[in-house]
């Protein structure tokens, strides 16, 4: 599985990735998310594998990353590390920031760990599974992807339905793929050929949250003094050992479902934490456990959801969505063929994953202090550089001056999307389910000759849709509990 | 705690027209039925060379979808008005302008120049005064970024009176 590795090129760039991914976690607004759209087109001058094994190493290390501004500025680098603010903060500001990074540091580490070895087991397993899949589960599989962006996050069900459908629809823009006809194109040409996913998640990342932030501009962060991080004590290991191993699951669980990813995996980490807990009065308040609960899960994720993206090449979290067009664009075809022909290719994405969990462990528990410093860069500085990034980034890959202002409307529109409460994560996973979602949906009619209720004898097909149901059923009633529809 | 409570829902006390929820249904509706109509307009496959379904089926689908969908928060938020929103500052309004800004000299003066303009623009509105920190993001970091892009990349970046100094 290593073997792929020992290439000092390979090496540099998982190093250079490990690095890059801790300080897009670090700070706040930015993610692995952002940081992987942006830095895509660099990595039309690597091999494939380099560049995918760049991707993974960001997308680890971010992941991690968000948890050191959790814990020192109780602000989530990532939305994922949402969960680590509850009880990271509280710790550090009983003076104990060391210990609270040291776990998070260690249960990250551990939760990643767990997470490559399920993806290495259990990605060839779906992989044969997707051998029997043809048109109608295909979509059917689909579906279940879209309506489970209804369960994504702390957001309303219905909005994430709105948002992912909004997603189907940019995907659509352009010429039909089975026909040719033009479609919402207005006489523009470069629409012809659609809307480029780069565009659209540099815009509803980075761009969208440079305007968030211009609303932010008096808010002040209080950062708690950071004088090393410790290792958990063996006290800590005793209380923690379970919940790391649970959450461990957990995450590894949801992040194979797709669509869903961290930030699910992180809150549900974290509340059967709270539940398991002998002390659950401590959470809130400074809790090992909480930090542990929230951290293990959502690197557990991360591991999780690549197995459908490889396996099947269904996006299980927007990062992965990102990772999903590196592959395309350097022409690796996610699927079961990829397992079959390229498995040197995938035991070095499997080897990098694992060596940037031991990467961002190293340089989290030495370096974490100097990570933190990053959070003093100041907005008015930071963000216009983000900026020119930006829009060189989506400028590179199409060079067209168009893409650069999709970007900037979909920025816009993202800003006003999150103001009022629609997610832009189902837009990301609708869009890049489109295609495949309208493609095995028309193939599948041709094959069907124009009978729909034929769908229902296939099985998979049939189990994928009560599942979706179930998907759907599942968050509507909790929020019903909640009185959270909305 | 009274105030709190009040000010969580004021949203509620205004007419329909001006609360939150009114204004995002109805740009959802007008937009979705906008694109709904524009599908009928969309070019058909003749019945001989049509496999599956139309071209403009599945998008029609999703827009009815969007529509059904918004009709429904909207319905609920009657029942649960949605929390009041803090109007927005005065430097989101600028940022957005610097937008504007960067689209009009990029289409008709220059790209390097539009992302150099928007960048001091941004940052002195933002707050930042010190000469250096807007020469770096005005000047140094973007034309870093340049190089790179032309270097490293090969990117041709589109004609411009800056760039055509490079190229030409």
């Amino acid at each position: 599985m290593m073997a792929p590795l020992f290439s000092s090129k390979l090496l540099l760039v998982l190093l250079f990735g490990t690095l890059f991914g801790l300080v897009l976690g670090v700070l706040p607004g930015l993610g692995p998310t952002t940081g992987g759209a942006l830095i895509l087109p660099f990595t039309m001058t690597l091999d494939p594998l380099s560049a995918i094994i760049l991707l993974t190493s960001i997308y680890c290390a971010g992941t991690y990353g968000g948890a050191i501004t959790a814990v020192l500025i109780n602000t989530p680098g990532t939305p994922a590390a949402a969960a680590t603010c509850l009880d990271g903060y509280p710790l550090a500001q009983k003076g104990e920031a060391g210990r609270a990074l040291g776990m998070a540091t260690v249960s990250s580490t551990v939760g990643g760990i767990f997470s490559v070895i399920v993806l290495v087991f259990f990605a060839p397993v779906l992989a044969n599974l997707a051998y029997e899949f043809g048109q109608p589960e295909y979509f059917a599989l689909a579906i279940f992807g879209l309506t489970m962006l209804a369960s994504i996050g702390d957001g309303s069900p219905i909005k994430n339905l709105i948002a992912g459908a909004f997603g189907i629809l940019i995907s659509t823009v352009g010429k039909d793929f089975m026909t040719s006809i033009d479609r919402f194109t207005y006489g523009i040409n470069e629409l012809s050929v659609g809307i480029g996913f780069i565009p659209v998640v540099v815009g509803l990342f980075a761009i969208s949250e440079m305007l968030t932030q211009s609303t932010l501009l008096d808010q002040v962060f209080k950062r708690v003094a950071l004088k090393a991080v410790k290792l958990p004590s063996k006290d800590d290991y005793k209380k923690t050992w379970k919940t790391i191993l649970r959450s461990s699951g957990i995450g590894s669980f949801i992040g194979v479902l797709p669509a869903e990813g961290g930030t699910v995996a992180s809150l549900i980490g974290y509340s059967e934490a709270k539940r398991f807990s002998k002390n659950p009065e401590e959470f809130g308040k400074g809790s090992v456990e909480g930090i542990a609960g929230a951290e293990a899960a959502n690197n557990a994720a991360t591991g999780g959801a690549m197995v459908p993206t490889l396996a099947l090449g269904i996006p299980g979290s927007a990062t992965t969505a990102v990772i999903l067009t590196g592959l395309i664009i350097h022409g690796v075809r996610p699927g079961p063929d990829l397992f079959k022909e390229q498995p040197e290719f995938l035991y070095g994405i499997f080897g990098a994953m694992l060596v940037a969990n031991v990467l961002f462990f190293i340089f989290g528990f030495f370096g974490a202090k100097i990570f933190a410093r990053i959070t003093l860069v100041p907005n008015k500085i930071l963000w216009p550089m983000i900026f020119a990034v930006s829009v060189c980034g989506t400028y590179s890959l199409s060079q067209s001056i168009i893409d650069v202002w999709i970007m900037l409307f979909f920025g816009v529109l993202g800003f006003f999307m999150r103001r009022y409460g629609f997610s832009v994560v189902p837009v990301i996973i609708g869009l890049i389910l489109g295609e495949l979602v309208e493609g095995t949906l028309r193939q599948s009619i041709v094959i069907f000759d124009g009978n729909w209720l034929m769908f229902l004898t296939r099985p998979i097909a049939l189990t994928f849709f009560i599942l979706s149901l179930i998907a759907l059923a599942f968050p509507l009633i909790r929020s019903k509990k909640n009185k959270k529809i909305i | 705690m009274n105030n709190v409570r009040d000010n969580k829902r004021a949203n509620k006390s205004l007419p329909f027209f001006f609360r939150t929820e009114f204004k995002v249904f109805f740009a959802i509706i007008l937009v979705s039925t906008i694109l709904l109509i524009s599908t009928f307009s969309f070019d058909t496959v003749p019945p001989i060379l049509n496999r599956g379904i139309q071209p403009a089926t599945f998008p029609k689908g999703l827009l009815v979808l969007i529509i059904a969908l918004t009709s429904i928060i909207y319905y609920l938020s009657f029942k649960k008005p949605w929390k009041k929103e803090k109007s927005l500052p005065r430097p989101f309004f600028l940022t957005i302008l610097s937008f504007i800004i960067f689209i009009i000299i990029s289409k008709t003066l220059d790209f390097f120049l539009a992302i150099s303009v928007l960048s001091i623009f941004v940052s002195y509105y933002w707050g930042e005064r010190r000469i250096f920190y807007l020469l770096l993001v005005s000047i140094i970091f973007p034309l870093v970024v340049f190089i790179f892009f032309e270097m490293i990349l090969g990117l041709r970046f589109p004609p411009g009176i800056i760039t055509n100094l490079y190229y030409y």
